[in-house]
């Protein structure tokens, strides 16, 4: 039987895998709770913690077991579940703790590293219970280890929720706090969101929509380093020429995590949910975004152009991974986190990438302010401020966008943080020292854009 | 699986042997070798075999953690994927 595929072929999806990081980020297995609600706490962690196990008992063997049969690495398995905070009403801090700990219990317990879903939906206001919930994430997360929550501040059709914004800001600095001796490490595992999707396998941000069926298989890829080398064997091509050679690459990578997600649909006997496009660093060297970027011809991520540059390369990941996979959701983009990418803090330590850059980075591209370290001295409202800022991006563009950021206890610009794995180091960034309290203070609900009256 | 074939493919400094040790532990586990290319490129021994385990006598995984085995006694890098990977991926 003659071979299929020609030889180039075959070596270069070898040298993808072997030498630049193309990799499936990670498999999550959605799972609904709703199921599971009960008047008594107890009986709703109990309940909660067999729903999950049993639902994803096979998720890592199957995940290891496609692994080995495709050669391709699969870095993470993960859950997500229903937005607790819609499936546990109480009155109770120590209820939702409880709720939290059975989750972490859980996902030990099947052998994920995390479990998101320790969220809550409060875009246009908060129920007396969700405000009770969000003043139980800092505990929550402060006790256990594998637990990621998301709180969803704002959306186009609902405007931003500043009341929420307000305590979500209180919530962060606490978390830090409370996981002061981690060095804020609570905060790497807390998103604020504008426009989330509920159908996104990356974490901190995954948790199971209410309108998803009751279990998924959601994929998400990864492969900037495969990006980065297609680019560096063009230094001379034009930029709507490079655009069609990032098209192709990323149409090859989202090959790979349609397949992973199918074949583990199959395995699992789970529906296939969606693959998510987005290109994810890592810590490992040459598997940066910032590194594109630069390659893309600036001297340095940050330098005016960055924002440009980060344009095409967000666009031309999604035409090419578009035509790879039937159902695409998620987040899909290409992630700027400065901790996980290597380029990125490089870029922080030459002064050539500040907060302000980066945010104007974030109305082009997915998420938004991702693992960002600044001085533990930051005020809540500032850091409340800064969420407004996201979300007001995300509101009038209608797109996601995202805070995760730490204010990290004792520490100014200048030191250092290492949360170590995936989640990388960060050097602390300098925040704008004026006061946003007043605003912040005002509370109330910023009006939904003319962009959300589109019937 | 549906699909049994497994593209093998070795790469490394050549040397005697390869051949003898890779087709070895294939052999052994009952894989059939349906095709078999190898090149030289300056040095670098490359080598691409299409193989179908639809009839092995062993794990899949026991086959992997050999050739694995193999490829690190022989300094060269052996990678097994099933067809499929490169029918995603070259193939719309």
């Amino acid at each position: 039987m003659p071979i299929h595929y020609d030889k180039n072929e075959i070596l270069e999806t070898i040298r993808m895998v072997a030498t630049e990081n193309l990799d499936i980020r990670t498999v999550t297995m959605g799972i609904s709770l709703r199921d599971c609600t009960d008047t008594n706490a107890d009986k709703f962690c109990e309940k909660i913690y067999d729903k999950i196990t049993k639902s994803a008992e096979n998720l890592v063997p199957i995940g290891e077991k496609i692994e080995n049969d495709y050669g391709i690495p699969i870095i993470n398995k993960r859950i997500s579940v229903t937005p607790i905070s819609l499936v546990m009403n109480s009155m109770n801090e120590e209820d939702y703790i409880k709720a939290a700990i059975a989750m972490d219990n859980a996902a030990k317990e099947v052998g994920v590293n995390f479990i998101g879903g320790f969220s809550a939906l409060v875009h246009k206001g908060c129920t007396e219970s969700e405000k009770v919930f969000l003043d139980s994430i800092p505990k929550s997360l402060a006790k256990t280890e594998r637990v990621c929550s998301s709180v969803n501040v704002s959306t186009t059709k609902a405007g931003i929720n500043m009341d929420a914004v307000k305590i979500m800001g209180q919530v962060v600095k606490e978390t830090a706090n409370l996981t002061a001796a981690g060095d804020g490490i609570g905060c790497a595992k807390l998103v604020v969101f504008c426009n989330v999707p509920e159908d996104n396998p990356f974490m901190a941000g995954a948790f199971h929509g209410v309108g998803e069926p009751e279990r998924v298989i959601n994929v998400g890829v990864s492969g900037p380093g495969v990006v980065l080398n297609a680019i560096k064997k063009h230094p001379h091509e034009d930029l709507g020429t490079l655009a069609e050679i990032i098209k192709k690459t990323a149409f090859k990578i989202t090959r790979m995590g349609e397949l992973v997600g199918r074949t583990a649909s199959k395995l699992l006997q789970v529906p296939f949910g969606i693959v998510d496009l987005s290109l994810a660093p890592t810590p490992a060297i040459g598997d940066s975004v910032a590194d594109i970027l630069e390659a893309l011809g600036l001297e340095k991520c940050g330098c005016p152009g960055t924002t440009a540059a980060l344009a095409l390369l967000n666009d031309a990941v999604k035409k090419g991974g578009a035509m790879a996979s039937s159902y695409v959701g998620g987040l899909s983009g290409a992630f700027i986190p400065v901790s996980e990418d290597a380029g990125m803090i490089s870029a922080v330590e030459a002064g050539s990438l500040n907060i302000e850059k980066l945010e104007a980075m974030t109305s082009v591209c997915s998420v938004g302010l991702d693992m960002i370290a600044v001085p533990g001295e930051t005020p809540a409202e500032t850091v409340s401020a800064i969420i407004a800022d996201e979300a007001a991006i995300g509101m009038i563009n209608n797109k996601t966008t995202a805070v995760r950021i730490i204010p990290v206890p004792g520490k100014e610009v200048g030191d250092y943080v290492e949360f170590g794995g995936l989640l990388g180091r960060a050097p602390i960034m300098a925040v704008n020292g004026y006061s946003s309290s007043n605003f912040i203070k005002r509370g109330g609900r910023i009006p939904a854009p003319l962009q959300a009256l589109t019937n | 699986m549906k699909n049994s074939r497994v593209v093998v493919t070795v790469v490394g400094k050549d040397k005697v042997g390869i051949i003898a040790a890779v087709t070895g532990v294939l052999a052994e586990a009952g894989a059939n070798i349906l095709d078999i290319s190898q090149t030289i490129m300056q040095d670098f021994f490359t080598m691409i075999m299409i193989v179908d385990i639809a009839n092995i006598n062993t794990d899949y995984s026991t086959v992997v953690e050999k050739l694995g085995k193999v490829g690190k006694e022989l300094g060269v890098q052996i990678a097994a994927q099933n067809e499929e990977v490169f029918n995603y991926m070259h193939r719309i």
